[in-house]
């Protein structure tokens, strides 16, 4: 079973790391890293001062990309084109899995949403995760398919494609998990835009999407859980205890790490645990604070740095279906990082989304990771 | 790859790109632009202050014996962050500590809780700080108690015991003071919202008398040691930390001795008064020195033990304080009393008549009653004098005199249609010693009096005519009578109008006029030293610890002249015949310092809250020697019998021990002040400070 123990694949493990795209795993390498720290700059002091292992998140979070490192390593070993065989089933545990997580007793929920399957032993799974990577995967399948000469894809490909969106969306929606809903539905039509698919289905969906979270929020389809964070977005006042308070100790954190920042580890606020949930969604306050302008921004250069490499990866590429799932991941990413930052900044409202390769938490980081994969896999097989 | 697809490709990139630079401008808003706002904000959640207050200066007296200073105390106090680590949040200690102090462990449970924790129905006691603060349990711990908290540590985990400065009233000469020293105590809400004083919650301020009037001198500069805390409020780090400067010290123009004799001289005049059958229900005293308008003593009567205001105020204590049916302790008497002068007042009355033209050798008829209008005026116990002088008729008190006069001014002034050009020479007199104003002594709430001249009566009028006219439905049922009626009648007719009844009642300080002690002496002060009036001084100098003087208080001259040198001198022989021939000659008989003053014996026709008819309210206004006076000395009496019986008895001992009197002769030994009273500044040692036997 280990690869260690096998010659030729260890070769192959070589010569295959040997060709991924450097600048796409150095930026990668560099988020997972910063990530660490900050989930270390979290967590160590608040830990040692309640008299426990102060690495104890270190060391998961560690273990965690190791796993993700694998499950990422994995993915590129396969042509990318030979998994549509897996898509189906994949596509299919995701909804199993997001079905469980709604039924009592079997589904955990945190901060107002049943989004986590638990195991014994703490350990929880996150089918929403799975289900991202298995809806990118399959819509572009479906768009894709017999597309060998320069055909775009017809009405009934894209409502095929809508379809099986559709259900992993709506079973997400009742969790309720707004974000991850807005980060699909982005990535759903960045793929569906960039297919060649009439320029009436973009124009479509992004009215729909207006439409329906106006009228969602109105008809109170939206848990009052969401209209709170969504007026406590509008006036951080409102609510100064509970979402409002989360939202302005972010602000001030980020805010008070200035042009330098306090020094990693050194950070007032980050080391006296005025942010809740710092070392997941709001990991990016860590930054903001200890490492500062400079700091953070080159976070948000390494991301844009990973953004334009996988869309030249993209371009690159003569294959519809490749190009279509790395479009689809890069969605999917630049929506996850701009929500989660942006919630932490104030400038979107909150969601409980985490940070693309840096916050703690071992479903996101697996899905991350598995999205990593697929991109250095259609890079692998572009001539 | 079509063009379409690439051409969204570029779409997507032009996206991602934008999103990008969104969140790089509003961080670089949020750190850069507008990062100091941020900072301030983030350290104002993370940093407490954790004050040390400041030792308080001492009020020490002309002489430099103090009369407060704070003294160590013992503290025992509970550090919460510490108790609440333990597995019972540190029930058993505090059940302990309750135990070693003799305290039941519910109050000490509740007093060791922070107000926000307890229910506020049962939150009396409970501490008003922050959890990392240590909270008092008791301020007044002995030594044992202290050495027990410290050598058993394992027994008491979170408790200590330290000394902390205690407010302490040494009443060296067996003075109490407490009117005019006042109290400390916590600063509350509406101090702190006062965004003109700094003050920190944990302090110690100034409530009243001197310590609220000086408590900028006196309090100091706390300490204060900034920590910056966590969420949970435990101290993370120490950042900086000042040391607490020590409050400066007041030297007041007190003296301690005669701050004693004088307590002492009006409760000996209040219990007497009662033994004769009076209610005496509250008094004061003053002495002040003739030419510099010093305090020299100030005792209000009835007085309390200004050491209750350390231990914290009992709900009984403070309805005993400020209640009616103790006499209401807590009101400082000497300038918050406002009493009817009655004759005392007649010293203004002369300055009126002789600026009014009449000779003071002429005779005048002094008979037992007059009529003016259709009311009669009687004469003190409706007794007549025959036809005497004006020097005899101050002696005696003759009112029936000062009748005629006023009536005859008022007439001459238009009667009921007064015309322009208005001479009142009466209310003119009044004014320019300074009845109606407050004198300006330097200790808080002074009450001013009432000067019930005609713009006064103008403005009672404007505000009662409405209820004056349509009396029968607002007064109370039982205010009906016919007397009260006919009065509600005429006062909705013409109640603006200063009538003849007003004029002559004012002429001998009844009616409408009030006087407050200290406004008594300053007026006397003047008639004494030939015109001057002095702002009432009680604060010599505020001095540094180490005998640096900061800030010399002068003496404030607020009017000269306020009579003529030939008024001066006639009352200053009137008021020696007072004593020596005329209402006071009983009580200072024999006496060897030459006294001169002035008797009153207010009838005041109010009743008591039982309903019997309040006493006369009894003065006696005094300076000494009679020639080159240097002291005036003040006692009145409320519903205390004769100002001629009672006050006057209750002044000469406070002029016994003042001048040293002892078996009817001068004994300069004990003079109070046998070279003068100080002008030197005393060395302030608090600490070390001996009462010097006179």
């Amino acid at each position: 079973m280990s690869i260690y123990s096998n010659h030729s694949r260890r070769d192959k493990f070589r010569e295959n790391f040997g060709q991924f795209d450097r600048i796409l795993t150095f930026s990668v390498a560099a988020l997972l890293i910063i990530g660490t720290l900050l989930v270390y700059a979290a967590t160590r002091n608040w830990f040692a001062a309640q008299g426990l292992d102060p690495e104890y998140y270190l060391k998961r979070h560690v273990v965690n990309i190791l796993i993700g490192g694998l499950l990422a390593y994995g993915t590129t070993l396969i042509d990318y084109r030979l998994l549509r065989a897996y898509t189906p089933i994949v596509w299919g545990l995701a909804v199993i899995g997001l079905i469980i997580v709604l039924i009592p007793g079997l589904g955990s929920e945190i901060n107002g949403a049943k989004a986590w399957i638990s195991f014994p032993g703490g350990f929880q799974i996150q089918p929403a995760e799975l289900a991202k990577i298995a809806i990118i995967v399959g819509i572009s399948m479906i768009l894709a398919e017999k597309r060998d000469s320069d055909a775009n894809p017809t009405d009934q490909d894209v409502l095929k494609a809508l379809a099986i969106a559709a259900v992993p969306i709506l079973l997400i929606l009742l969790q309720p998990d707004l974000g991850t809903v807005v980060i699909i539905s982005a990535a759903v039509v960045a793929i569906i835009g960039t297919s060649g698919a009439p320029s009436r289905w973009v124009v479509g969906l992004l009215l729909l999407a207006v439409v329906g979270g106006f009228t969602a929020v109105k008809a109170g389809i939206v848990d009052e859980y969401q209209v709170a964070r969504l007026q406590s977005f509008v006036d951080p006042s409102a609510d100064p205890q509970a979402t409002g308070y989360q939202l302005r100790q972010s602000r001030i954190t980020i805010g008070s790490g200035g042009i330098l920042g306090k020094g990693l580890f050194d950070g007032p606020q980050t080391n006296g645990r005025f942010v809740p949930e710092q070392q997941t969604d709001f990991i990016f306050t860590v930054a903001g604070e200890e490492l500062g302008f400079l700091g953070s921004g080159f976070i948000l250069l390494l991301f844009t740095i990973f953004f334009m490499r996988a869309l030249t990866i993209a371009k690159r590429t003569d294959d519809l279906f490749g190009r279509l799932v790395c479009v689809g991941v890069i969605a999917w990413f630049a929506f996850q990082t701009f929500e989660n930052i942006g919630m932490t900044m104030g400038l979107v409202p909150m969601t409980g989304v985490p940070l693309p390769f840096m916050s703690y938490g071992g479903s996101s980081m697996f899905a991350n990771l598995i999205g990593l994969g697929l991109i250095q896999n259609v890079h692998l097989r572009t001539r | 790859m079509s063009l379409r697809s690439r051409l969204n490709l570029v779409i997507v990139q032009a996206l991602i790109i934008s999103l990008m630079l969104a969140l790089a401008g509003r961080l670089f808003y949020l750190q850069v632009a507008d990062g100091l706002t941020y900072q301030d904000a983030a350290l104002s959640i993370q940093s407490r202050d954790v004050v040390n207050p400041a030792i308080r200066g001492a009020i020490v007296d002309s002489s430099g014996i103090p009369l407060v200073m704070d003294r160590p105390g013992l503290v025992i106090s509970a550090d919460r962050s510490t108790l609440d680590k333990l597995s019972d949040k540190g029930s058993a200690v505090l059940a302990r500590v309750a135990k070693l102090v003799g305290k039941t462990p519910g109050n000490v449970y509740v007093i060791t809780r922070l107000c926000g924790e307890l229910p506020a129905s049962q939150s009396a006691g409970c501490w008003k700080g922050t959890r990392f603060q240590p909270i008092p349990i008791t301020r007044t711990a002995t030594t044992e108690q202290a050495l027990k908290v410290l050598e058993n540590s394992e027994l008491f985990p979170g408790i200590s015991a330290q000394s902390v400065p205690v407010r302490s009233y040494p009443g060296l000469a067996g003075e109490n003071g407490a009117h005019v020293l006042g109290y400390v105590g916590s600063v509350n809400e509406d101090d702190l919202a006062d965004s003109s004083k700094n003050y920190y919650r944990e302090e110690t301020i100034g409530k009243d008398g001197l310590e609220l009037q000086y408590d900028n001198f006196l309090r100091g500069k706390a300490g204060i040691k900034t920590v910056i805390v966590d969420r949970k409020e435990s101290v993370t780090k120490q950042v900086v930390s000042t040391q607490p400067v020590p409050g400066f010290n007041l030297v007041t123009n007190l003296d301690a001795r005669l701050q004693a004799a004088t307590e002492n001289a009006l409760q000996t005049s209040v219990l007497r008064a009662r033994s004769l059958g009076g209610r005496a229900d509250g008094g004061a005293a003053v002495v002040m020195e003739v030419n510099s308008g010093k305090v020299l003593a100030l005792a209000s009567y009835p007085t309390y033990d200004p050491n209750i205001w350390q231990v914290g105020l009992t709900q009984k204590q403070a309805n005993n304080l400020f209640g009616e049916s103790a006499g209401v302790p807590a009101l400082n008497r000497p300038l918050q009393g406002m009493y009817a002068p009655a004759s005392a007042f007649k010293s203004v009355s002369v300055v009126a008549a002789m600026n009014a033209g009449y000779d003071m050798n002429a005779l005048y008829k002094c008979p037992a009653k007059l009529m003016i209008g259709d009311r009669e005026f009687a004469n003190f116990e409706t007794k007549s004098q025959g036809t005497i002088n004006m020097k005899r008729a101050i002696a005696v008190s003759c009112d029936t005199i000062w009748y005629q006069i006023a009536y005859d001014e008022w007439v001459r002034d238009g009667g009921l249609s007064p015309k322009s050009g208005l001479n009142d020479y009466f209310f003119t007199a009044a004014r320019g010693f300074g009845l109606g104003k407050t004198t300006g002594i330097d200790l808080p709430s002074e009450a001013s009096g009432r000067l019930p001249d005609r713009a006064w009566k103008e403005r009672v009028y404007k505000e009662n005519k409405d209820f004056y006219c349509n009396f029968k439905t607002r007064a109370k049922k039982s205010d009906l009578t016919p007397f009260l009626i006919e009065i509600a009648r005429e006062n909705c007719l013409d109640g603006n109008i200063l009538r003849a009844g007003d004029a002559v009642n004012f002429s001998i300080g009844q009616g409408d006029t009030l006087m407050t002690p200290i406004q008594m002496a300053q007026m006397y002060a003047a008639i004494a030293n030939g015109g001057t009036m002095y702002k009432p001084q009680v604060a010599r100098a505020i001095v540094k610890p180490n005998g640096q003087v900061v800030k010399e208080f002068k003496s404030e001259v607020t009017a000269t002249n306020v009579l003529s040198k030939k008024s001066s001198k006639f009352l200053r022989e009137a008021l020696r015949a007072v004593v020596t021939e005329g209402t006071a000659a009983g009580a200072y008989s024999g006496f060897p310092v030459e006294i001169a003053g002035k008797t009153g014996t207010a009838e005041d026709k109010g009743l008591n809250k039982d309903g019997t008819e309040k006493g006369d309210t009894a003065w006696f206004a005094s300076f000494a020697p009679a020639v080159n006076p240097k002291y005036v000395v003040v006692m009145v009496i409320s519903q205390g019998g004769f100002g001629g019986s009672i006050s006057s008895v209750g002044v000469r001992d406070i002029y016994a021990a003042l001048f040293g009197v002892s078996g009817g002769k001068v004994d300069p030994e004990k003079k109070i002040f046998p070279n003068g009273v100080p002008i030197n500044l005393p060395i302030v040692d608090p600490k070390n400070a001996k009462l010097v036997k006179p």
